[in-house]
């Protein structure tokens, strides 16, 4: 008998694990957004002094793990598992990232869902109290995404409105049952989403692919825990971007359980500004990773945030998937996160 | 829904039917701006051609060459200036905001190979320049070789 399952697709966490501490690097378009003084570190170089874009993107997500660990006061050879994912063929910038730390890895493929994948996974490692320390990580880099799914950076070609641009970045949280520090925030509740797929075939339309699934992991964990909009300071999603956040909230508005425009962010719109002309917002998996590590955690931390859900998205294509004609299947998985200084 | 329109098996609490949703995106995706876009198009497009036709027409004055050599001209300078242009980073702004009026002209075609040979450098020459050096440029020329070929053939078998 499953004990910890609430209702369909919940599980409650009762030894909700504690955010110990969380790290983002990021290129330098991120670094110039909003958010830019809220990150670890802001490269100038899209190469951070590599020899390719892969080699970067992995050096960022190093550099990401290394500094959680260090800020959470505890040593690369406490951490029993490595949670981690990110864009490219064969997550290589994961298992190469792992290949340099020694920590045993778990490896990961949701698309840009990835971030709230591992946090889900990871606490529930420790809930079940198979391992005491884990890492959760996730990264992208425009300039390998590119050259990956669309086309070569130098093309001069136009994007169409609804197009989202990668995020540049890697975040990586360090999860524990015994924190050294006070932590940044507990993870109380997962609800892993379900594949949704409502016929998108425009892979330069994203954020509407994914908001279906979005919609469907929010009324699942809304059902099973029986609270409703209200009961959270604020729902963060991943990368939907402004078309997904506007189809977001009318299909919620259509199933009865509308979600308020003061409570409801997107971290596409989060990272970036109008003016950086980066069309519908910003997205991949570091697009959700730094924004939580570099954001979200120090205003639970601050108790300036109570309790949010924090739900990253994914669109689960490939290109070759997209070129033989087939709809962009979509995935969203949600974490609630509650403030240490949240009365109960 | 797959390319058939056979319906796919999509268990899912947004009971939204596929058809509503698709309206629901059409309705909330901005539109592309037609009327500025036609516009960038034509200036950029248009200067390109008149940069082209001075190139041709100062071969014939100053270098004394016919005119089918002029044009030549025009289209080796035009290569290499978005070759150049493409390799220092300042072509892919002028596509981002010409798009069709950078592109029709040769200087697409140039920019078309430059930009994956600079791309996939890094992936060796043969595997990676060689291979996939006419990943965007290679659709253009197999139809375009081909259209010209199927011309051809019904040219020399109507007329001669």
């Amino acid at each position: 008998m499953a004990l910890k399952r609430i209702g369909q697709q919940t599980i409650a966490l009762p030894l909700r694990p504690a955010l110990c501490a969380g790290a983002a690097y990021v290129g330098k378009k991120e670094g110039e957004g909003p958010l830019g003084e809220s990150f670890d570190f802001v490269t100038q170089d899209e190469l951070y002094g590599q020899q390719s874009f892969e080699q970067a993107e992995k050096q960022l997500y190093l550099d990401a793990i290394r500094k959680a660990i260090e800020k959470a006061g505890m040593k690369e050879s406490e951490i029993q598992f490595l949670l981690g994912g990110d864009l490219l063929n064969q997550i290589i910038t994961a298992s190469f990232s792992a290949r340099e730390l020694g920590i045993p890895f778990i490896g990961l493929y949701g698309a840009c869902s990835t971030m709230s994948e591992s946090l889900s996974l990871g606490a529930m490692l420790l809930d079940g109290e198979h391992a005491s320390q884990v890492v959760c990580a996730a990264s992208s880099h425009f300039c390998t995404a590119e050259r990956q799914y669309r086309f070569p950076l130098e093309f001069g070609n136009q994007r169409t409105p609804t197009a989202q641009w990668t995020v540049t970045g890697a975040g990586a949280t360090v999860l524990s049952l015994s924190p050294r520090k006070p932590p940044m925030a507990r993870l109380s509740q997962v609800c892993m989403g379900r594949v949704v797929d409502l016929g998108v075939t425009d892979a330069n339309n994203m954020g509407a692919a994914m908001a279906p699934a979005a919609a469907d992991t929010l009324l699942s964990l809304f059902d099973d825990t029986h609270t409703t909009p209200a009961d959270y300071d604020l729902i963060v999603t991943g990368d939907l971007g402004q078309v997904g956040h506007d189809l977001l909230m009318q299909l919620m508005r259509e199933q009865r359980m509308p979600l308020p425009q003061d409570k409801y962010r997107d971290c596409g719109l989060m990272i970036y500004d109008d003016a950086q002309d980066t069309h519908a917002g910003g997205s991949g998996c570091g697009c959700s990773a730094t924004v939580l590590n570099a954001h979200l955690l120090p205003r639970l931390e601050s108790g300036e945030l109570e309790r949010i859900i924090f739900m990253s998205t994914g669109a689960l294509m490939s290109l070759t998937s997209s070129q033989q004609g087939e709809s962009i299947p979509g995935i969203a998985h949600a974490v609630v996160l509650e403030s240490p200084k949240r009365k109960e | 829904m797959n390319r058939k329109g056979e319906k796919t098996v999509n268990r899912q609490r947004i009971h939204t039917d596929p058809q509503h949703y698709n309206y629901l995106t059409e309705k909330l995706s901005p539109p592309s701006k037609l009327g500025s876009g036609l516009l960038r198009a034509f200036w950029v497009g248009g200067l390109i051609c008149v940069l082209g036709q001075a190139i041709a027409d100062a071969g014939v004055a100053f270098l004394k060459l016919s005119t089918t050599d002029g044009y030549s001209l025009a289209a080796i300078v035009l290569v290499f200036l978005t070759a150049l242009l493409t390799g220092i980073g300042v072509f892919d702004k002028i596509g981002k905001y010409a798009g069709a009026g950078s592109f029709v002209p040769i200087s697409g075609f140039a920019n078309a190979m430059v930009s994956p040979a600079l791309e996939f450098r890094r992936e060796g020459l043969v595997l990676g320049l060689g291979a996939k050096l006419f990943t965007i440029a290679g659709p253009v020329l197999v139809y375009g070789i081909g259209a010209s070929v199927l011309v051809g053939l019904i040219y020399a078998i109507l007329f001669h």
